[in-house]
């Protein structure tokens, strides 16, 4: 998809008005959180977990090099291939390219956030082949034809009366006058229609959740089984993946697979957990003729060695977004590309660059919830601030920011002309603001006063009146 | 405690806001303090501790108004500031500004080391464990993302709320969401801002307690002015107010009017 990050504050004033969408997102806000603080309480072992899972991640990112290279030899040593990809459109060729060999009319796709960042399904429907999304939430966005608002729930915006809408309009060979009321009815719907479609596909591309160095496997987790169809069923399969989903062992994975789940739909662990280990071997009774493993970078082999390599831990749970305050207002498609609220935010810059992306970092209150449900611990308002220093440092801070940060700083830094001025001031405003307590408006506070009462000084300042007490210096 | 000698002798970082705004607020921690043994002394050298540029990205001017507050405050035996946000700075930031070799970076720990935020000061320092104190009200404690999440502020303001003589305390369903206030952030994004802080006065009515109360003045700004705005009767007012028996000014966005 094009991004509009740019155009941030217009996506944001939309979605604030959008009376649908702020009530799906007041029921993400509740749903998705209280799952995971019940799936807690029930392992009071969390914390230890995510310490192991921090431990592990930090290893592996210390030698990445390492673990991909040993990834790839038993990738080799199992049948498989490995494609390395520097960019997004490398990796869209690599795919066009195995596609194309295997003469491919239709590739299913089971849910992976790579796949959206490559924006894939375009490209390969520029190309004459058919792309169809197996997972549910996935295959609704892709007849409307929208990006994902939710890394795991990409379809968490919408109600079932939207979805129902978008089945009538899609699927305009069953009758019209059908019952699309109940979501069982849409399941039952899909799923007819996507059975047609695993028999069918030349070509079956999954993301991964991990890449197992040790076996050479790839491993998804979903709740649907689709994955498992769209990587079983077809001649070839494509596992997508960025480079730092590396993990040395399968007890390695354990260890990541124990905080995912629980982190955001408090599932112990999510309803299917699948390896793929090479193509099929004689002995197998099903299984792909070719694996094989796109590894992207796209900017991540540069994290490694800036201030957000920490990022690169995060293993895509969600939970940073339905904590986050901003998120839970505005929705996902506010933020303009795949990923959103605060992992987005810290991501997207690093993928898309800052100059695309500058108000995703600045819109934070830096509550610090994402860090405290991350199960990884990403300190993402570091991160968050580490962008908000680059622009400063690049001298693309807003111009507005800039001089009330730069003419307040300079006051603040001269005691001896702060306290007087700062006391003529405040004891003035608080001298008009008496009466009420409080100003509707006031000169210069625009920002405060359009949706806030700004409450009136008491009148002289603390230093002022400590002074005249004489309090101790 | 008995002589001066044997006293505590404790710094107070009024913070710029409660210099600024509500100074009752700056009063009430002095009083607090005194009364449990302190003897408290207010530089003048003091201004903001600088978050705001901090939380800008103006690495520079973060550094030098951490200086500035870093030699005002490190002769004494502590710190107390009456925010979460502020002492959080302190606390936590103030270490991570200065490069290892650099001699600010030892000054930055010390003090950090030192620094707290007022009411678990008195709980986890001076063992306070009551205060004299009377309010006939139902209050909601609103828990502020620095404090609660840096500091591990939640049990320490309600522990000593529950000693003030009439004052019931309600929870709120969602006392540790973030008010939307963000420094800055309120400012540069004021219509996400104002949906943050509209769950959160929709969230403190449903309490139907009738003051809510706070330990830092810039959420508390937010939640009172958003409050006000809506025509609410619900009132604001810092914790410590409450907890030195102060509550004789009119609550925060409140006038002689009422």
């Amino acid at each position: 998809m094009h991004p509009t990050c740019n155009r941030f504050e217009t996506n944001v004033a939309e979605a604030l008005v959008d009376e649908q969408l702020q009530k799906a997102l007041a029921r993400t806000a509740v749903g998705l959180p209280s799952a995971r603080e019940r799936a807690l309480t029930k392992m009071p072992e969390f914390e230890a977990l995510r310490d192991d899972a921090v431990e592990l991640k930090k290893h592996v990112l210390e030698h990445l090099d390492f673990y991909l290279e040993r990834f790839e030899q038993k990738v080799i040593e199992q049948g498989g291939k490995v494609h390395w990809c520097a960019t997004h459109a490398e990796a869209r060729e690599v795919i066009l390219k195995i596609c194309q060999d295997a003469d491919a009319k239709t590739v299913t796709k089971g849910k992976s956030m790579i796949g959206e960042e490559i924006a894939i399904n375009d490209y390969l429907e520029t190309h004459g082949i058919e792309p169809v999304e197996t997972d549910l939430g996935e295959y609704i966005i892709q007849i409307r034809k929208e990006p994902p608002s939710h890394i795991v729930g990409p379809a968490i915006h919408l109600n079932k009366e939207q979805v129902a809408e978008s089945f009538r309009k899609t699927h305009t060979d069953l009758p019209p006058d059908r019952p699309l009321d109940d979501p069982a009815d849409m399941l039952k719907e899909a799923r007819t229609l996507l059975r047609e479609q695993f028999l069918k596909a030349d070509v079956g591309i999954t993301g991964a959740n991990f890449l197992v160095a040790e076996t050479g496997s790839t491993a998804i987790v979903t709740n649907e089984g689709n994955g498992d169809l769209t990587q079983i069923l077809p001649r070839v399969h494509i596992a997508i993946s960025s480079i730092e989903k590396v993990v040395p062992t399968l007890e390695d994975a354990n260890t990541i697979l124990r905080v995912l789940a629980r982190s955001i739909t408090g599932q112990e662990l999510s309803v299917y957990t699948t390896f793929s280990t090479g193509p099929k071997r004689e002995e197998d009774p099903d299984g792909p003729d070719e694996f094989h493993v796109v590894l992207l970078d796209a900017g991540r082999s540069e994290l490694l060695g800036n201030e957000f390599k920490d990022m690169l831990r995060c293993i895509r749970c969600g939970a940073c977004l339905c904590y986050c305050p901003v998120y839970t207002a505005i929705g996902g498609h506010a933020y303009g590309w795949v990923y959103s609220g605060p992992m987005g935010a810290v991501l997207t810059p690093a993928i898309l660059g800052q100059e695309t992306a500058r108000h995703l970092p600045n819109a934070s209150t830096f509550c610090g919830r994402c860090e405290d449900v991350c199960p990884v611990r990403i300190p993402i308002p570091k991160m968050l601030r580490h962008w908000r220093e680059r622009e400063v440092e690049q001298g693309r801070a807003s111009a507005i920011s800039r001089i009330a940060i730069e003419s307040w700083a300079f006051f603040a830094k001269h005691p001896a002309l702060y306290h007087p001025i700062a006391n003529l001031k405040y004891w003035a405003l608080g001298l008009i603001g008496r009466k009420k307590g409080r100003f509707s408006t006031a000169p210069g506070t625009h920002g405060w006063t359009k949706h806030r009462d700004l409450p009136a000084p008491q009148g002289k300042t603390f230093q002022q009146l400590w002074s005249e007490k004489g309090g101790r210096r | 405690m008995s002589g001066s000698s044997e006293k505590h002798n404790v710094g107070l970082f009024v913070t710029c806001l409660v210099d600024l705004f509500r100074p009752s607020v700056g009063f009430a921690s002095v009083k607090l303090l005194e009364d449990n043994g302190c003897l408290v002394s207010v530089p003048r050298a003091q201004t903001c501790c600088g978050q705001p540029a901090h939380n800008s990205g103006d690495k520079k001017n973060t550094q030098t108004l951490a200086q500035q507050t870093i030699a005002a405050l490190e002769g004494f035996d502590y710190v107390v500031a009456p925010s979460g946000s502020c002492a959080g700075m302190i606390k936590k930031h103030y270490p991570t500004l200065f490069a290892e070799n650099d001699p600010w970076k030892k000054r930055a720990e010390d003090l950090a080391a030192k620094t707290h935020e007022l009411v678990s000061f008195l709980t986890d320092v001076l063992k306070v464990k009551k205060v004299e104190a009377a309010l006939e009200a139902t209050a909601t404690y609103h828990d502020s993302c620095s404090g609660l999440r840096e500091l591990g502020i939640k049990d320490q303001p309600r522990k000593l709320l529950k000693s003030v003589k009439g004052l019931k305390v309600k929870e709120a369903s969602q006392a540790e969401a973030c008010c939307g206030f963000g420094g800055i952030f309120s400012i540069k994004y004021p219509d996400i801002s104002n949906a943050i802080v509209t769950t959160k006065t929709d969230d403190l009515e449903s309490t139907e307690a009738n003051i809510v109360l706070g330990g830092d003045l810039g959420c508390l700004m937010n939640i009172a002015g958003k409050l006000k705005r809506q025509s609410s009767k619900l009132q604001v007012r810092h914790v410590a107010e409450v907890l030195a028996d102060m509550t004789d000014k009119p609550a925060i966005g409140e006038g002689e009017e009422g």
